[in-house]
C-alpha cells in the first residue's frame, strides 16, 4: 500500500508571530520555518506503516514556492520515499485550492491511505483533510491519536470532545492526526544525506489542471490585545466588586 | 545505549558562522579547482543557520570580496551602505558630547562598509557552501572531541538525542554520530567548549596573554520612518557605566525600518552588583537613543560575549588534525569592533592551509604549522597588529581633542591598550566582595524604552526540550550558595542576560536555581563566574535560541 502524505511549511513553533508594521501578514522575513507538528506527526505515522510492513511507499507532497522543499527533504529524512513539489507563489492558497490540488495528486498517485495533519498551527483552518475527502469521497478520520491498517480497512481512534471514538474505514481513506498520535523521531544525520538523493518530482497546478481560486482575500492581521497586568485586591467583596464591575464578567 | 554510527569526511567544520562558512565555501571552490573533490561537512548547534548568530553588524566587506567578488550579483544580504558615523560620550542621562568627524579616530570610520544582518549574511554563506556542495547539519552540536592513538584530533562527535533530565534514554532517543575527518575546524565563536577542550590539551594559549570579553546585549527595533536614516552609524561610551566599567553603546539604521541597538559591557568589570541586562535597558533611556527609539516597537532580544583579547590573547590555532578559526580563537579587531572579517579570513586561511595539505598527499592528522606563516602573511595579522599601534595614536588624539576624546579613547575604543594588552588577570578573577561595593540601584522598565527580563528573553525565541540534563554544569554544587553567595552576592543572577540564575529561598535557606530553558548561549556564565565552576555545553541540538534577522 502507498501512503501519501502531505505536509505544509508553516512558521516554527518556538517563534513568537510578529505582525508586519502595515498589518498586511504576518512577517515570514528570516524566521524559521518548519514542517507543520501535525503534518510531521502524519510523516512520522506513515513512516512508521512502512516500518511495521503495513504500507510499501511513503510519498509526500508539499505546495508553495522552492523553500517547501526543505520540508519534504525533512520528511524524506524521517524516511519517506519520495517527494512531490507543486510549485506555487505562495503556501496559502487556503484550504479549498489546497484540497483541490492536493485530490488531483490522489488521482495521480492512487495511494491506500491519505494522511494529512489535522490542521496548520499557522491558519488553524482544519478544513483540508475534510474537504479533500468530500472532493474524493472517501471516507474519512479526523484528530486520530491511534491507526492500525488490516488489509484494505483501517481503524481510526479519534479525539473528540465527550472522549475516545473508534472507526472502521475502508481504504482508501484520509486520515488527519492530532497531537497524541505518536512522537515524531529525531533526523538523523546519516538520514539527511540519504534524503538529497531522493526523488522529488516537481509539478505545478497547470500541469495538475487545477486554477486555485482566489476565493478569500486577507485584509488585515492584528497582534492579539497586550495582556494588561493584574491586580491584588483587598477582600472577597473587593473581587466580587471588580469582576461585577471592572472585568464584567459576572 | 547504543553504540554511535560514524561517518566520515574529509572535512569537519563546526559552526556555522561567518568564520566556518567561509572556511567551508574556500574549501569547495579550491577543492573543485585543483579537483580534489573533498567532502566537507558543517554541524552548527542552532536550529538553523543564523538561529544563534548575534551581532552588530557593521560589516566590513574585505574578506567577502575575496571569497565571493560578486557577492552583489549573488545577492549577498549587504544593501545598506553606512552613509555616517556619529560618536558619542554620554556626560549622564541627559547630556552628550558629540564628537567631530575628524576627531573620531579611523577605525571607527565605516564608509564603505555595509549595516546588515550576520544572521542573514550566514543564511547566505549557508546557501553559497550547499551550492558548492558542502553539506550543512543544523541542529547538531559537536559536544566532545575525538582524539586518535598519535594524540591527533580525529573528529568530533554529536550529542545524544532524547536523553531525559535524569540522563536515562528516553522513547525518543537517538544517540549522537561520530564524524570523523582528516581534519577538523573549529569555528564556535566566542569562548567555543570544544575550543576550550583544545586550548588546554594542546596548551594553545601558553605564552599569550589571558582572553578578555565582553557581553554584548541587543534588541532590534521596528521605528518610526520618520525616524529611521538608513546607513547612520551611532556609538558612544559613557554614561550609565562608571568606576572603571568599560564598554559602550551601538545603534545602527538597517534596512526595512528597523534599528539595531546593543550595548557591550567588558566583563573585566569588578562590582559584583552590576547587572549588563540593566545597564542596557538604562542606556537607552539617553534621548541620543531615545529619540529614535520614540514610537518604535521592540522586536527581537538577544545577547551573545564577544573576545576582545586581540593580538596579544591570540593563541596557537593549529593542533595535529585541526585549526582553530575566527572567535573560537579570538580574532576580533576590537579597535574597530569588527570580527566578522578577520573570522571570514582566517576560515579562508584555513582551508588555503588544508588543501595545501590534502593536495600534496596529507592524509590528515598532521599539525599544520604552515598555518601560522599564512596568517602572518595576511592583512588579518597586519589588522591585529596594528591594534596595539592603534593606542597611542589615538592617545595622541586624545590629548588634541580633550578630555572627551580621552575618555572615549579608554572605554570606547581600546585606547587604554598599552595598559590593558599585558593585563594577566582573566575577566573571572576582577570581582571584588560584594560588602566592598556598592549595589546599583536600576530603574524600573517603563515597558516602552525599558523592559524586564523575561520579556525579553521570551523575544529571543529561545526554546530547549525541556526533559533533558541541564546544560549548564556546576564542578562543585555547593559553590554558588557557599562561596558566591556570601561573597559576591551571587553574580550570576546578575550578568546572565537570560535569567537562568536565580537564588531562591522556600524556607529552607537559599538555593541555586538554574532555569536552562532560558539560556540563549551567550557563554558569560561560562566566563565570568569568580570561581570557573561553571561549563556550559551544548544542550540537545536545535535547542536555543531562534533570532531571526540578529
Ligand atoms: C553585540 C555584538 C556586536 C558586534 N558587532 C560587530 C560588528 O558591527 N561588526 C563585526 O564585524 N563584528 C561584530 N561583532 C563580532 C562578530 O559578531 C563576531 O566576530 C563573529 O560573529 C565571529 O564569527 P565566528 O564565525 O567566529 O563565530 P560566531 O559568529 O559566534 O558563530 C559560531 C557558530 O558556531 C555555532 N556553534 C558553536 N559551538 C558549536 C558546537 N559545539 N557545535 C555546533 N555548532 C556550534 C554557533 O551556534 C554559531 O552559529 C559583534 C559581536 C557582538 C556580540
Ligand atoms: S546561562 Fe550562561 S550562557 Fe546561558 S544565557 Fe545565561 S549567562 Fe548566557
Amino acid at each position: 500500500m502507498k501512503v501519501l502524505v502531505a505536509v505544509k511549511r508553516v512558521i516554527d513553533y518556538n517563534v513568537k508571530v510578529r505582525v508586519k508594521p502595515d498589518h498586511s501578514n504576518v512577517d515570514l522575513a528570516n524566521v524559521k520555518m518548519s514542517i507543520n507538528p501535525f503534518c510531521e506527526i502524519a510523516v512520522e505515522e506513515a513512516v512508521r506503516l512502512k516500518e511495521s510492513g503495513a504500507a510499501s511507499e511513503v510519498v509526500v507532497v508539499s505546495i508553495g514556492p522552492k523553500s517547501v522543499q526543505d520540508q519534504i527533504r525533512a520528511a524524506m529524512a524521517m524516511g519517506a520515499d519520495r517527494g512531490i513539489w507543486i510549485e506555487t507563489a505562495e503556501t496559502d492558497l487556503g484550504a479549498l485550492s489546497i484540497a483541490r490540488l492536493l485530490a488531483q495528486v490522489v488521482r495521480d498517485e492512487q495511494p491506500g491511505l491519505v494522511l494529512l495533519g489535522k490542521q496548520s498551527i499557522d491558519s488553524d483552518n482544519n478544513q483540508t483533510g475534510q474537504m479533500l475527502a468530500a472532493m474524493l469521497d472517501y471516507p474519512q478520520a479526523t484528530f486520530a491519536s491511534k491507526l492500525t491498517v488490516t488489509g484494505d480497512e483501517a481503524e481510526v481512534t479519534r479525539e473528540i470532545d465527550g472522549g475516545l471514538q473508534t472507526l472502521a474505514l475502508k481504504l482508501p481513506a484520509v486520515v488527519t492526526t492530532d497531537l497524541r498520535l505518536n512522537e515524531p523521531r529525531y533526523i538523523k544525520l546519516p538520514d539527511i544525506m540519504k534524503a538529497k538523493r531522493k526523488p522529488l518530482a516537481q509539478t505545478s497546478p497547470e500541469t495538475l489542471g487545477v486554477t486555485p481560486s482566489a476565493g478569500l482575500k486577507l485584509l488585515s492581521v492584528e497582534p492579539p490585545a497586550e495582556r494588561q497586568g493584574g491586580v491584588m485586591v483587598e477582600s472577597v467583596a473587593a473581587l466580587v466588586d471588580a469582576l461585577k464591575n471592572q472585568a464584567r464578567v459576572l | 545505549m547504543s553504540e554511535r554510527e560514524s561517518m566520515e569526511f574529509d572535512v569537519v567544520i563546526v559552526g556555522a558562522g561567518p568564520s566556518g562558512l567561509a572556511t567551508a565555501c574556500r574549501l569547495a571552490q579550491l577543492s573543485s579547482d585543483r579537483q580534489l573533490d573533498l567532502s566537507i561537512c558543517v554541524v552548527e548547534k542552532g536550529s538553523e543557520v543564523g538561529a544563534h548568530i548575534l551581532s552588530g553588524a557593521v560589516i566590513e566587506t574585505r574578506a567577502l570580496d575575496e571569497l565571493f567578488p560578486d557577492w552583489k550579483e549573488r545577492d549577498a544580504p549587504l544593501v545598506t551602505p553606512v552613509t555616517r558615523d556619529q560618536v558619542y560620550l554620554l556626560r549622564d542621562d541627559q547630556n552628550a558630547w558629540s564628537l567631530p568627524s575628524a576627531l573620531v579616530p579611523r577605525t571607527l570610520h565605516n564608509e564603505g562598509n555595509y549595516i546588515a544582518s550576520l544572521g542573514n549574511l550566514c543564511r547566505w554563506l549557508a546557501a553559497q557552501a550547499e551550492e558548492l556542495g558542502v553539506e550543512i547539519f543544523p541542529g547538531f552540536a559537536a559536544t566532545e572531541v575525538l582524539f586518535g592513538d598519535q594524540g591527533q584530533v580525529i573528529g568530533i562527535a554529536t550529542g545524544d538525542m532524547g536523553v531525559g533530565a535524569d540522563g536515562e534514554p528516553k522513547d525518543s532517543y537517538t544517540p549522537g554520530m561520530e564524524l570523523l575527518a582528516r581534519y577538523t575546524v573549529f569555528a564556535e565563536g566566542c569562548r567555543g567548549q570544544l575550543g576550550k577542550v583544545l586550548q588546554q590539551r594542546y596548551d594553545l594559549a601558553a605564552g599569550v596573554d589571558p582572553q578578555h570579553y565582553g557581553i554584548g546585549l541587543k534588541e532590534l527595533w521596528d521605528v518610526d520612518p520618520a525616524l529611521h536614516e538608513p546607513g547612520l552609524v551611532v556609538h558612544g561610551a559613557g554614561w550609565p557605566l562608571q568606576n572603571g566599567t568599560n564598554g559602550g553603546f551601538f545603534l545602527y539604521h538597517q534596512e526595512n525600518n528597523q534599528v539595531a541597538v546593543g550595548l557591550i559591557v567588558d566583563l573585566d568589570y569588578d562590582n559584583p552588583w552590576l547587572s549588563p541586562y540593566d545597564e542596557f535597558q538604562r542606556v537607552k533611556q539617553h534621548p541620543v537613543i531615545a529619540r529614535y527609539l520614540k514610537g518604535g516597537k521592540r522586536v527581537a532580544y538577544g545577547a551573545r560575549a564577544l573576545a576582545k583579547g586581540g593580538f596579544n590573547a591570540l593563541p596557537r590555532m593549529h593542533f595535529p588534525g585541526g585549526l582553530l578559526v575566527g572567535c573560537d580563537a579570538g580574532t576580533l579587531n576590537v579597535a574597530k569592533l569588527k570580527g566578522t572579517h578577520t573570522g571570514l579570513k582566517t576560515g579562508m586561511l584555513a582551508a588555503e592551509e588544508i588543501v595545501e595539505a590534502i593536495g600534496a598527499g596529507d592524509q590528515g592528522g598532521s599539525d599544520l604549522a604552515g598555518f601560522d606563516a599564512r596568517l602572518r602573511g595576511s592583512w588579518v595579522h597586519e589588522e591585529l597588529y596594528a591594534t596595539r599601534n592603534f593606542a597611542p595614536a589615538l592617545h595622541r588624539l586624545g590629548i588634541l581633542g580633550g578630555g572627551a576624546l580621552n575618555y572615549l579613547d579608554q572605554n570606547l575604543v581600546g585606547g587604554k591598550l598599552p595598559f590593558t594588552l599585558h593585563d594577566r588577570t582573566p575577566d573571572d578573577a576582577r570581582l571584588r566582595p560584594a560588602s566592598a561595593c556598592s549595589p546599583i540601584d536600576y530603574p524600573k522598565p517603563d515597558g516602552v524604552l525599558s523592559f524586564d527580563k523575561l520579556s525579553s528573553v521570551f523575544l529571543s525565541n529561545t526554546n530547549h526540550e525541556e526533559d533533558q540534563p541541564c546544560h549548564l554544569h556546576l564542578a562543585d554544587p555547593s559553590i554558588p550558595v557557599e562561596r558566591n553567595l556570601p561573597e559576591f552576592a551571587e553574580p550570576a543572577q546578575r550578568y546572565c542576560p537570560a535569567g537562568v540564575y536565580e537564588i531562591v529561598d522556600d524556607g529552607a535557606g537559599p538555593r541555586l536555581q538554574i532555569n536552562a530553558q532560558n539560556c540563549v548561549h551567550c557563554k558569560t556564565c561560562d566566563i565570568k563566574d569568580p570561581a570557573q565552576n561553571i561549563t556550559w555545553v551544548a544542550p540537545e541540538g536545535g535547542g536555543g535560541p531562534n533570532y531571526p534577522n540578529m
